[in-house]
C-alpha cells in the first residue's frame, strides 16, 4: 500500500511531458483503481463503488464551488461550518413546519429551499466582506468558519438536532434511492459537475474567473467588473454547499457541532489535486471531480485491506496533496 | 562643447571608458566620468540615455562590461549588492529603500546594529540617530515610524543613514521628483552642508533649473554616449536641452496625414482634476493624433485613466462628440467607443499564463457569446483577423502570451484594444521596450488608424515618436499642462523646454489653438 504514493509521483514522469498536466490526476486515479482491484475483489462491486461515490458527492459538490472561488484567486474556509449550520437550520425549519404543512414532501421541499437560500445568503455575506469590505478572503472566511460552527453548536444547544422521524422517512430516499440504480447524490454530483465544467469553459463568467485569478489588474483594465465576479463565486459556493447539505441531511437525519468538520480542507484538497492552481488563474472542474474521487478511494482502499491501519487515512490524503502540488510546480519549470 | 577642466583637484570616484551591455543590447558606450570631493556633479539625459546604468555601475550594483572604476586613485572592482556602502559610496534610490514599519533609528542602523553583550544597544543607537538628525537640522523623532513621515523626511532619513555610514560619495537618483519647492530647498541646504564637509554628490534630475542652481559640473548623456562634461557656469538651460536632444528624424515614421482644420472635436476635456492631475483641458479632433509628451511621472497616464474611468476623477467635464459623459467604469468608456491601451503590458495588459485567444477577446468577450455560451469559433475567427491585421507572430495560438516577444505582445494588446472597435484610442507608450522593426509597424498602424478617421491620443516618453507621429503635442509637467505645440513648433528642444519647466504657457489661451 505504501507503494501508492511513489507510484503517483514516478509514473507521470515517464509520460509525455506536455500531457502531464492533463493526465496526472487521471493516472493517479487509474493507479488507485488498479491497487483497489488487486487488494480486494469486492472493490469493483456495484455496492462498493456507489457507496464511495455517494459519500464523495457532498465534498465533490462543495469542491466544484471551491474550484470557481480558487480559480478567481479567492478562498473559502467556511464551507464545512456553513454545511453544519445549513443542516441544522434545515432540520429546524422542517420540524417547525410540520404543524402547518403536515408530514410530506411539501415540508421536505421547503427545507431544501431554505438550505439553498441560507447557503446563498452566507455566500453573499462572505463575498461582500471580501469585495466591498476589502478584507482578505482567508481572514473573512476564517471568521465566518468560527461563526457558523459556533452557531450550529448554539442552535443544537451543544447536542444534536434531529429531524422528525416521520419526515426523515419521507426524506430518506433522496440519499438512499436513485434512478436506474444510480443513487441520487451521484446523479446530482454528476449534473453539478457537468454544469460546472460548461460554466468554467464556455461562459464569460468562467473566463472572467480565470482572468481575475491570473491577474486582477489585467481584468480590471479589460473592463471586467472584478468585484461582482468575485462576489458571484462566493454566492455560487454557498448555494452549492446548500445543495450538498440537502443531499446529506437525509443520510443521518441529524446535525451537530461535528457535522461537516474538515470538509473545507477536503474540498480544497480535491481542487488542488485536480490541477487547479491554489493562487488562481487556472481551474478545471473535471480535475476537481477526479481529485475528490481520489481522496474518497484512498479511504475506501484503506478500509478494504488489513495491512495498514485505516486511521492513517488522513496521512495518505496529506501525502497526495503535497505530491500534487509538487508536481504542479515541476510542470512550470 | 568640450570638458572644462579647471581645478586640478584629484577625483575621488571615476569611471574610465565604461561600457555596458545587457545581453546583446549595449546601453553605455565608453563613458568617462569623475567626481571630486566637495563637488556636486549632475548627470542628465533623456529617458533611456543610460543615467541609471551609469550610477548603478558607480555604486557597484552593476559591473561594467568593459572599462574600469577608480576610487581614491586606485583601480577597484566595487562589490555588488550595495556592499560598496561600506566603502563610502551610497546610492539613494528614487523610490527610497526604507522598511516602512521600522523606526527612524532602526532604519538608520539597519544591517549594522550596535550591540552590547550580544544584545541590541537601543539607547546608544537612538542617541546616535538623534545626533545625526541634529547635525542635519532635521527635527524627526528617532522613535517615529517611517510610514508616519513625509516623503521629504524619509529622504532625510536616507541621507542620515548615508552620513552615519561615513558616506564619501552620495549618489542621488532624482531626489526632488517627489518634493515640493520648499522641501527641495531644504534638501539643497543639506546637500550644501554635506559638500562643505567634503562629501561628493552625484545628482540626477530632469529639472534643469535645479541643476543650474546646485551643480558644479554637468555630464550630459544621450543614447548611452557621453556628450559632454561641462562646468555649470558655462551653461544655460537652453544649451543643456540642446545637448540632451538633437537627433535627426529617420524615415521610421509614415508621412503625416494632416486632419481637416475644421474636423469636429470628438473628445473634449475641461479642467480635469484627479490624483496627480491638476486642471487639465484639451481637445481631440476626429482623425487627429494628439501626442502627450512629458517626463515620466508628469501625469499623462493619470489623465488617460481618469478620462476612461479607471482612475478616480475629482472634478472636470468630459465630452464625447459634444455630449457630456461621465465614465465610472472602464466598461462604459469601451461601450462609448473610447479605449485605453495600458503601457504596462505585463502587469495590466495581458494574462501572461494564457494563450492568445483568451487575451485577445477578454475586453470584448460579450461579442463572442451565442445563447449565453462562448462561441469558440467566433473567437478563433477574431484571432485570425487580428493575427493578419497586426502581424502577430506566435508558434501557435496556445502558447502562453508571456513567452511571446515584447513586440508581439504589444501587437496582441493593440489587437485586443481594437477588438472593441473604438473611435478614440488612447495609446500609452505603445512601443515601450520593443525592437525598432516592430516599432515601425506600430507607427504605420497608428497613422493608418488616424487616416481612417480614428482619433488617437499618443502618450509617449520617446520624444521622436511623439514628434514623428503627432499632429499636435500636449506637454505635461508635474500634473499640469505646460504647453500645446503645433506644426513647426513640435521639436525636441521645444518639448524639452516645456517638460523641464523652462517655458510655461498660460495654457488656457492655448487649448483653443
Amino acid at each position: 500500500m505504501s507503494a501508492s504514493a511513489p507510484d503517483i509521483s514516478v509514473k507521470p514522469k515517464r509520460a509525455f511531458r506536455l500531457d502531464l498536466k492533463t493526465v496526472g490526476p487521471l493516472l493517479a486515479l487509474a493507479l488507485l483503481v488498479l491497487l483497489g482491484i488487486s487488494l480486494n475483489e469486492n472493490f469493483l462491486s456495484y455496492n462498493n463503488l456507489t457507496n464511495v461515490l455517494a459519500r464523495s458527492s457532498f465534498i465533490g459538490i462543495i469542491a466544484i464551488g471551491a474550484t470557481f472561488v480558487i480559480t478567481a484567486g479567492g478562498l473559502d474556509l467556511s464551507v464545512g461550518s456553513m454545511a453544519a449550520v445549513i443542516a441544522g437550520v434545515m432540520i429546524m425549519v422542517m420540524n417547525w413546519l410540520i404543524p402547518s404543512l403536515g408530514i410530506g414532501w411539501s415540508v421536505v421541499i421547503a427545507g431544501m429551499l431554505s438550505g439553498i437560500l441560507l447557503g446563498g445568503v452566507a455566500g453573499v455575506f462572505n463575498g461582500l466582506m471580501i469585495t466591498r469590505g476589502r478584507i482578505e478572503a482567508f481572514i473573512v472566511t476564517l471568521g465566518t468558519m468560527g461563526i457558523f460552527r459556533s452557531l450550529v453548536t448554539f442552535l443544537a444547544n451543544g447536542g444534536t438536532l434531529s429531524l422528525n422521524f416521520s419526515v426523515a422517512d419521507v426524506y430518506r430516499p433522496v440519499y438512499y434511492d436513485g434512478l436506474l440504480g444510480v443513487p441520487y447524490p451521484i446523479i446530482v454530483f454528476a449534473l453539478v459537475a457537468i454544469g460546472g465544467e460548461i460554466t468554467m469553459r464556455y461562459t464569460a463568467f468562467g473566463r472572467y474567473c480565470a482572468a481575475i485569478g491570473s491577474n486582477e489588474q489585467v481584468a480590471r483594465y479589460s473592463s471586467i467588473n472584478v468585484d461582482n465576479v468575485r462576489l458571484l463565486t462566493y454566492i455560487l459556493q454557498g448555494v452549492l454547499v446548500g445543495v450538498a447539505v440537502l443531499l446529506y441531511v437525509p443520510r443521518l437525519g441529524s446535525a451537530s457541532s461535528t457535522t461537516g468538520v474538515l470538509w473545507e480542507l477536503e474540498a480544497i484538497a480535491g481542487v488542488i489535486i485536480g490541477g487547479t492552481t491554489l493562487k488562481g488563474g487556472y481551474g478545471r472542474i473535471w480535475g476537481t471531480v477526479v481529485g475528490v474521487v481520489i481522496l474518497g478511494l484512498i479511504g475506501n482502499i484503506l478500509n478494504l485491506q488489513s495491512l495498514i491501519s485505516p486511521y492513517l487515512n488522513g496521512a495518505f490524503q496529506g501525502v497526495i496533496i503535497i505530491l500534487a502540488v509538487l508536481l504542479q510546480r515541476g510542470r512550470r519549470t | 562643447m568640450t570638458s572644462a577642466e579647471g581645478t586640478p583637484a584629484p577625483s575621488i570616484l571615476s569611471a574610465n571608458r565604461i561600457s555596458k551591455s545587457f545581453g546583446e543590447i549595449p546601453v553605455l558606450f565608453s563613458v568617462d566620468f569623475d567626481i571630486r570631493p566637495g563637488e556636486v556633479h549632475a548627470v542628465i539625459g533623456e529617458n533611456g540615455a543610460g543615467k541609471s546604468t551609469l550610477i548603478k555601475i558607480l555604486s557597484g550594483i552593476e559591473q561594467p562590461t568593459s572599462g574600469s572604476i577608480g576610487y581614491d586613485g586606485q583601480t577597484v572592482v566595487l562589490p555588488p549588492n550595495g556592499a560598496a556602502e561600506a566603502r563610502g559610496i551610497v546610492l539613494i534610490h528614487q523610490e527610497l529603500n526604507l522598511a516602512e514599519d521600522l523606526t527612524v533609528s532602526q532604519s538608520i542602523f539597519l544591517g549594522r546594529e550596535i550591540k552590547r553583550f550580544g544584545f541590541l544597544d537601543l539607547r546608544e543607537m537612538r542617541k546616535r540617530a538623534h545626533a545625526v538628525m541634529e547635525m542635519l537640522h532635521v527635527h524627526v523623532d528617532p522613535d517615529a515610524r517611517i510610514n508616519t513621515l513625509s516623503v521629504a523626511d524619509k529622504q532625510m532619513v536616507e541621507i542620515a543613514k548615508a552620513i552615519s555610514r561615513d558616506a564619501r560619495v552620495l549618489i542621488m537618483d532624482e531626489p526632488t521628483a517627489v518634493l515640493s519647492v520648499a522641501e527641495t530647498q531644504t534638501l539643497f541646504e543639506q546637500i550644501r552642508r554635506l559638500t562643505a564637509r567634503g562629501v561628493a554628490v552625484i545628482f540626477i534630475s530632469h529639472k534643469l533649473d535645479e541643476i543650474m542652481e546646485l551643480a558644479d559640473r554637468v555630464t550630459v548623456l544621450r543614447d548611452g554616449q557621453l556628450i559632454a562634461t561641462v562646468g555649470t557656469e558655462a551653461l544655460t538651460p537652453d544649451s543643456i536641452a540642446q545637448m540632451m536632444v538633437g537627433r535627426e528624424l529617420s524615415n521610421l515614421y509614415p508621412p503625416k496625414h494632416e486632419p481637416d482644420v475644421d474636423a469636429p472635436v470628438v473628445l473634449g476635456v475641461r479642467n480635469l482634476v484627479a490624483a496627480g492631475v491638476k486642471n487639465i483641458s484639451f481637445d481631440l479632433r476626429k482623425g487627429e493624433i494628439l501626442g502627450f509628451a512629458g517626463l515620466i511621472g508628469s501625469g499623462r497616464t493619470a489623465v488617460a485613466e481618469a478620462v476612461v474611468g479607471l482612475g478616480h476623477r475629482s472634478s472636470g467635464d468630459i465630452t464625447l462628440d459634444g455630449k457630456p459623459v461621465n465614465f465610472a467604469r472602464v466598461a462604459q468608456s469601451v461601450d462609448a467607443g473610447l479605449a485605453y491601451m495600458t503601457k504596462d503590458r505585463k502587469g495590466k495588459g495581458l494574462l501572461l499564463n494564457m494563450g492568445l485567444r483568451p487575451n485577445l477577446t477578454l475586453l470584448t468577450l460579450k461579442k463572442h457569446l451565442r445563447f449565453g455560451f462562448l462561441d469558440g469559433s467566433s473567437e478563433e475567427r477574431a484571432l485570425e483577423r487580428a493575427t493578419r491585421r497586426f502581424d502577430i507572430r506566435a508558434r501557435d495560438a496556445s502558447v502562453a502570451v508571456g513567452r511571446l516577444s515584447g513586440g508581439n505582445q504589444q501587437k496582441l494588446m493593440l489587437g485586443k484594444t481594437m477588438e472593441s472597435e473604438p473611435d478614440i484610442i488612447i495609446m500609452d507608450e505603445p512601443t515601450r521596450g520593443i525592437d525598432v522593426g516592430t516599432k515601425q509597424q506600430i507607427y504605420h498602424i497608428i497613422a493608418a488608424l488616424a487616416a481612417e478617421g480614428k482619433s488617437i491620443i499618443l502618450i509617449s516618453s520617446e520624444m521622436q515618436e511623439v514628434i514623428g507621429l503627432s499632429h499636435r503635442v500636449v506637454v505635461m509637467r508635474e500634473g499640469r499642462l505646460a504647453g500645446v505645440l503645433e506644426g513647426a513648433e513640435i521639436t525636441e528642444a521645444e518639448i524639452m523646454r516645456y517638460a523641464a519647466g523652462i517655458k510655461q504657457s498660460g495654457h488656457d489661451e492655448r487649448i483653443s489653438a
